[in-house]
């Protein structure tokens, strides 16, 4: 089993129309054992911008740690909060610096931007950005959740629709993946508020 | 073979660990405690490296009780278990140690806790834990028959119910366990469960 597989784990993105969505699933594992089914993969750096890291858990905490350490450097030095594009730089930045010894994680970054535009991307454990204008996935159950996200994708979802899709996506794929699973986050943000809802799912 | 599990209960939090010294075939001895207590209300129950465990745990042992000469305040269970985690984490790459730890306090603003730290520093804060192959029957054991507020005498009914299992299940179970207990009152050792005692010393 390889390290990125250790603790299970499944994140998706989705962009909507002036809102996105970031959901997670909620099963810590070690190999085949649960350990947790309350685990939280997605926190949030400022009220815009949310990062979900999927892969080793110890090591999405330690970058977790990190990441928000440098953006409260950051908000100390220029009066505000950073831009989504600029965090997702900061993070492929600091991924690449351990690239000979990396971070057994990939991120998924998601948030809204200038004019309220939302921004999703994700990479992979050495900084490798992907910025997509749909979705971006990760995570063990990412094969599937590319194939829901593309069959289930529409441009220019209104947040209600976004969240079912989302949530759709996300369910569907986890069942078919033995690690990662039992209940999903989902986070729906749009420039007015952040919704944040708990999925019932197959509980296995 | 090392058996280590713990709960939370309604205003306490118990742990229990198994308490044989073990060297490949050979039982060193079957009274060892691998259950610290970390200070007035918090225990450290851990398993793995006899010689990463002992130290590991006194190394944290003596930094909690200098923060609070330092600080004249005792650390809450949540920052001595992100400290551990911290600790456990920055060594992960350089000189790892190889220790799992369930690590359970009493704060008086918060009440009970246990947190699941494990060798590679992956932290979460759990209602019940356990490591080793006895986890495979106590996990089993407390979903069954685990719910929250449990009461001290139906938490050490549970207990005993996961050490009878173990016992009965496990191939090469440990003979003797150690229960310790941690609330409002302070940590301290409940009972012990033996069914090998070690035979006396018998004198020169």
């Amino acid at each position: 089993m390889s390290i990125f597989e250790y603790n299970g784990s499944a994140l998706v993105a989705m962009v909507g129309k002036n809102c996105f969505a970031i959901a997670s699933d909620r099963r810590l594992g070690v190999q085949l054992q649960t350990i947790a089914t309350d685990f939280q993969r997605i926190s949030k750096i400022h009220d815009r911008l949310f990062l979900g890291l999927s892969g080793l858990a110890t090591d999405a905490q330690t970058l977790y740690q990190r990441l928000v350490f440098r953006h409260k450097l950051y908000q100390l030095r220029e009066e505000r909060d950073m831009k989504p594009e600029t965090f997702a730089n900061l993070v492929s930045a600091i991924l690449y610096e351990k690239r000979f010894g990396p971070y057994f994680c990939q991120p998924v970054i998601a948030g809204l931007g200038d004019e309220d535009k939302p921004f999703i991307c994700t990479m992979d454990s050495i900084g490798a950005k992907e910025l997509a204008k749909d979705f971006v996935v990760a995570g063990t159950a990412s094969e599937s959740l590319y194939g829901a996200c593309e069959s289930m994708f529409k441009e220019d979802m209104e947040p209600e629709e976004l969240f079912e899709t989302v949530s759709q996506a996300l369910l569907s794929s986890v069942d078919r993946d033995c690690l990662s699973g039992w209940g999903g986050h989902v986070y729906v943000v749009t420039p007015t508020e952040v919704k944040e809802r708990i999925l019932k799912g197959r509980m296995d | 073979m090392e058996c280590v599990f713990g709960l939370v209960g309604n205003d306490f939090a118990v742990v229990a660990a198994d308490t044989s010294a073990v060297h490949s075939i050979l039982v060193h001895k079957s009274n060892e405690d691998k259950i610290m207590i970390l200070d007035s209300h918090k225990l450290v129950a851990a398993s793995g490296e006899s010689g990463d465990r002992v130290q590991f745990t006194e190394y944290i042992q003596k930094n909690v009780a200098l923060y609070q000469f330092r600080n004249g305040i005792p650390l809450t269970t949540a920052a001595a278990a992100n400290f551990t985690r911290g600790e456990l984490a920055t060594a992960l790459r350089k000189n790892p140690y190889s220790v799992n730890i369930l690590l359970a306090g009493y704060d008086k603003e918060t009440g009970p806790s246990l947190y699941y730290i494990d060798y590679i520093a992956t932290l979460h804060k759990v209602d019940k834990g356990a490591f080793g192959y006895g986890s495979y029957f106590s996990l089993a054991m407390m979903d069954r028959h685990y719910h929250s507020g449990m009461t001290v005498e139906e938490a050490i009914d549970l207990v005993d119910k996961c050490i009878a299992e173990i016992r009965s299940r496990l191939v090469v179970a440990p003979p003797n366990f150690v229960i310790k207990i941690v609330d409002k009152d302070g940590a301290r050792e409940y009972a012990w469960r033996e069914s090998v005692k070690d035979a006396a010393v018998a004198s020169a």
